[in-house]
């Protein structure tokens, strides 16, 4: 399995990504913003951190880079795509995704373990999860507050794209258990074919019990067939 | 333009100084130069108050690579990795413009630590606000704090461990320290030293604006009405930026291309020039029409004198210049040839080809003035504390008191705003005795924890500065960590008053007592005077930082109870002292007396055979007892599990609220399994440590038998409410 991380200046979770990545056996590359052509690859990771400082709007100006129009054909022709914080971001930017992420709802940065669960464990993604799982994840966002039109939401719903919901331990989707004010507690979504999933918790700082958990590891195992 | 009296003074130099520099000179300075003496002679970069009492401390030991003097101190952690580490203060600018202030204290001290070759892995801080009363601390907590988060979290370096304080004497001068701890390999550690005639000086980094112009003047004296006046003397921080300089920094650092390297700190080009080229007793010289400007038409003074951030002088191998402008360029920064060193141990400046300054180098560092200032020993309070006068407190009421109160309340509302686990090797996060972060892609971890205790310095320096040293030596055994060398970040007054430097001789006075004993040794650091408002000092508050190391990391130890029916036991002996308490500021407002005596010989004792204990795999949870006292500490370990205690009153002991809340040093509590009672007393015993036994852990509530019960879900409501309601 090939798998390639796109470095933008300001990424910082390219380094943790690829760890986890070669933790579970990916052949992984990293691939520099100014290159214009991608390596053979499975699956294309868009990390973390703050890509061209997050000015402008986070994601947006990453979103206009040299390689991302590799990356929308790759996604256009079904590589599997994942968008973790940032890369969620800058795939809302980029139109492969639909929505947008707003500030967090108590306006100040969150880092913290939260409660999520697995609303469709029948992709490439999720396959090792069971139905409704519930992982305990980090976050750690400025702008995680998912938004999208109602139309739009209609449609997560009805094709059964909403990938993550934020919880309580118990698994109750309400109010106190919404860390950033997401519509409908959305924490991850995927594209109308389900090989492009983007999310705002960090499953790969959860690959390691020493540091926290591994309920991340199903999320990379899954793609490994 | 004639160097007056008054351009004199607004320089911060005396006229005293003026004359030396005269003499130096064998002429009148011109503006530049001036400037450029006001930049290297004031306190902040001169040291000229503190330099006599700091060659006291200790600052040697079989791990110490590198000590006070460079960029950061260095140790060794085995094999080949060496942790470079350093604290530093950014009081003046945090007080005036919070977010930057903070923001750019953040950058500065990781510029300290990556110049050095090292990758950061951790970022501390210890911030002290005034009252929250007072009407600024809100906004003043606000700022910091996400000026803090906003660097941190942008650059990707986990903000692992600090401590956030109110007291009213920050009321108008808060305090802002930032540590940084990265690591390298031994190997490859880089020096400012400059080396060799004709060398390439290169000037990496952000382009030079107008902003922070004399800031480490304006630290450099303490606060008046106008102080917001100083605003434009802030730096303004840009942690993208630095994120690039860093990773082009590491990169070029890969092979043999730099001779030395500095960041431009405090006084920017000049400190920076002036360092390298004095350490290696060369000249330099710049030319300055090719410093990248950010402004149109910036003069030399501007130039030399500006303290923008996110900028490094490196000066290169021959024959090294396209490599290293090949990644720079790569990662979108400038890369300039700004001038070369000579062998004519002066610092020259040129612009439009003129000479515009010329000074000679150790005229700047080895001759800049030294102070021997008058300082008088602290008059210790004799009064006798009346104790049985006060209303009677109950012991649950009186941890309530404190749990409830801004000092001992849940920091989460702080630390959440601060990513704790980018780079996936935090193994233990804030909240706990010490942080512990593990060594990439290894099995060995360090633990680092900042501690300060201002009442205690403020009431006896001397106990105060061994107190502080302690503390911090029992956090990173708490984690099960050797302690290994500490940086220091000293935090004073006026140093023309007496008294404020009596305080600073005292407590370093202690600091040094405690490291040599300890054998911690302080390895970095930095002195931030003028603490204070219109003749008013802050107390005293110096700020250690630790490090110690996890030679096997499994799971770290930390003070979270377990299990139901494990047996607590309080390692150390429990005289109930009272005085300087956490328990009579937070239930009586009285903060008086004498901080506790320490017995370094049983802190010793007491540390080792924790560290002990934790290695043979006898202890479930250990937590140091700090502040707030047994009580206190008990209910740290109960909040946040499902176990709370079931203990009895001691027996012989009359006084429980001395047993319960006194403050007595060197002690421990720590839950073991019943199985292993007998192995762990008869250690005990062995190596003389004192220990009671307490009682047990229960399921959810918090118990002392006949005298309070209350579940430990209450407690966390307690100890929880008082951020989210500010």
């Amino acid at each position: 399995m090939k798998s390639s991380v796109i470095v933008f200046p300001g990424s910082n979770c390219d380094r943790d990504i690829a760890v986890a990545l070669e933790k579970l056996q990916f052949k992984n590359k990293m691939v520099w913003h100014k290159e214009t052509s991608l390596p053979k690859s499975d699956l294309i990771v868009i990390p973390g951190g703050f890509s061209y400082g997050d000015y402008l709007r986070s994601g947006a100006i990453a979103g206009k880079s040299l390689i991302i129009d590799e990356v929308i054909k790759a996604a256009n022709s079904g590589c599997l795509v994942l968008g973790i914080c940032n890369g969620f971001q800058i795939l809302t930017e980029t139109g492969l995704l639909k929505g947008t992420l707003l500030r967090n709802k108590n306006l100040r940065f969150i880092n913290r373990d939260v409660n999520i669960k697995v609303l469709n464990n029948q992709t490439k993604f999720s396959s090792k999860y069971k139905s409704n799982q519930i992982l305990k994840i980090n976050i750690a966002h400025n702008e995680g507050n998912y938004f999208t039109n109602s139309k739009h939401l209609d449609q997560l719903k009805k094709d059964n794209l909403i990938a993550f919901k934020y919880c309580d331990k118990n698994g109750n989707v309400n109010e106190s258990s919404n860390p950033n004010g997401a519509l409908e507690n959305i924490a991850g979504i995927y594209n109308e074919k389900r090989n492009i999933l983007g999310m705002m918790p960090h499953p790969e700082r959860m690959v390691d019990n020493i540091i926290s958990n591994t309920d991340g590891i199903n999320l990379f195992s899954g793609l490994i067939n | 333009m004639e160097i007056t009296k008054y351009i004199i003074e607004k320089h911060g130099l005396n006229l005293e100084e003026f004359k030396s520099i005269q003499k130096l000179l064998k002429r009148d300075p011109n503006l530049l130069e001036l400037g450029i003496f006001s930049a290297m002679w004031n306190e902040h970069c001169s040291y000229k108050s503190s330099r006599l009492h700091l060659k006291k401390l200790p600052t040697k030991g079989k791990q110490v690579i590198q000590g006070p003097g460079e960029n950061a101190g260095v140790i060794d952690i085995g094999d080949d990795d060496a942790i470079v580490f350093k604290i530093e203060s950014h009081n003046h600018p945090s007080y005036i413009e919070p977010y930057q202030g903070a923001a750019t204290g953040v950058g500065g001290i990781l510029r300290d630590v990556f110049t050095m070759g090292a990758r950061p892995i951790a970022l501390l801080n210890s911030i002290h606000f005034g009252s929250p009363s007072h009407p600024k601390t809100k906004t003043l907590l606000n700022g910091v704090v996400s000026g803090i988060g906003g660097y941190g979290n942008c650059i990707g370096i986990p903000t692992v461990a600090g401590e956030t304080k109110f007291n009213e004497t920050y009321n108008e001068n808060i305090l802002v320290n930032a540590m940084a701890v990265g690591h390298a390999q031994k190997s490859k550690i880089f020096y400012s030293k400059a080396k060799g005639i004709g060398k390439s000086v290169v000037y990496v980094g952000s382009k030079t604006g107008r902003d922070g112009i004399h800031g480490a003047s304006m630290a450099s004296a303490e606060f008046d009405d106008n102080s917001e006046e100083k605003k434009p003397t802030v730096q303004v921080g840009d942690p993208f930026t630095e994120k690039l300089l860093l990773e082009a920094c590491l990169e070029l650092m890969k092979d043999d291309s730099i001779i030395a390297i500095q960041d431009m700190g405090a006084a920017g080009l000049t400190s920076s020039s002036v360092e390298m080229a004095s350490k290696g007793s060369l000249g330099i010289e710049l030319e300055l029409d090719k410093v990248p400007c950010r402004e149109e038409n910036m003069t030399p003074y501007e130039m030399m004198l500006s303290e923008s951030q996110e900028r490094m002088l490196i000066i290169l191998e021959d024959g090294k210049e396209d490599h290293a402008r090949k990644i720079f360029e790569k990662w979108d920064l400038d890369f300039v040839v700004i001038g070369k060193t000579t062998n004519t141990k002066n610092l020259i400046m040129k612009f439009k080809n003129k000479i515009e300054g010329n000074i000679p180098l150790e005229a700047l560092a080895s001759k800049a003035p030294v102070y021997d200032r008058k300082w008088s020993k602290k008059k210790l309070s004799k009064k006798k504390m009346e104790l049985k006068t006060l209303k009677k407190v109950g012991l649950e009421e009186g941890l309530i008191k404190i749990l409830s109160s801004p000092n001992h309340s849940n920091k989460s509302w702080v630390t959440s705003q601060y990513d704790q686990m980018v780079m996936c090797d935090t193994a233990q996060r804030s909240g706990s005795d010490a942080a512990v972060i593990r060594i990439h892609k290894k099995n060995k971890a360090i633990a680092v924890s900042v501690d300060s205790s201002a009442n205690y310095c403020k009431s006896h320096p001397i106990t105060g500065g061994k107190q502080i040293v302690c503390e911090n030596w029992r956090n990173i055994i708490s984690v099960g960590a050797r302690p290994l060398a500490i940086t220091n970040c000293l935090n004073f007054g006026n140093p023309e008053n007496n008294e404020v430097m009596g305080e600073f001789a005292e407590c370093l006075d202690g600091i040094k007592e405690a490291c040599e004993f300890l054998n911690y040794p302080v390895v970095s650091g930095n002195v931030s005077f003028y603490n204070g408002t219109n003749k008013k000092n802050i107390f005293p508050t110096p700020v250690i930082g630790g490090v110690g190391l996890i030679k096997k990391l499994s799971k770290p130890m930390n003070h979270n109870f377990k299990g139901e029916k494990n047996i607590i036991l309080l390692i150390g002996k429990t005289f109930g002292h009272l005085e300087q308490s956490c328990f009579l500021k937070e239930n009586f407002s009285i903060v008086e007396g004498i901080p506790p005596e320490i017995n370094l010989v049983n802190e010793k004792n007491n540390g080792e055979i924790i560290l002990k204990l934790i290695d043979s795999g006898l202890l479930k949870a250990v937590h140091d007892v700090s502040s707030g006292g047994l009580l206190v500490a008990l209910s740290e370990m109960s909040i946040g599990t499902n176990f709370g205690i079931k203990i009895q009153k001691p027996k012989r002991l009359t006084n429980l609220i001395g047993y319960f809340f006194g403050e007595d040093q060197g002690r421990y509590v720590i839950e073991i399994d019943p199985s292993n009672l007998d192995k762990v007393v008869k250690l005990l015993n062995e190596n003389n440590v004192y220990h009671d036994n307490l009682g047990v852990t229960q399921k959810e509530f918090f118990e002392i038998e006949g005298e309070m019960k209350i579940s430990n879900k209450e407690l966390f409501k307690i100890n929880n409410h008082w951020y989210n309601n500010y």
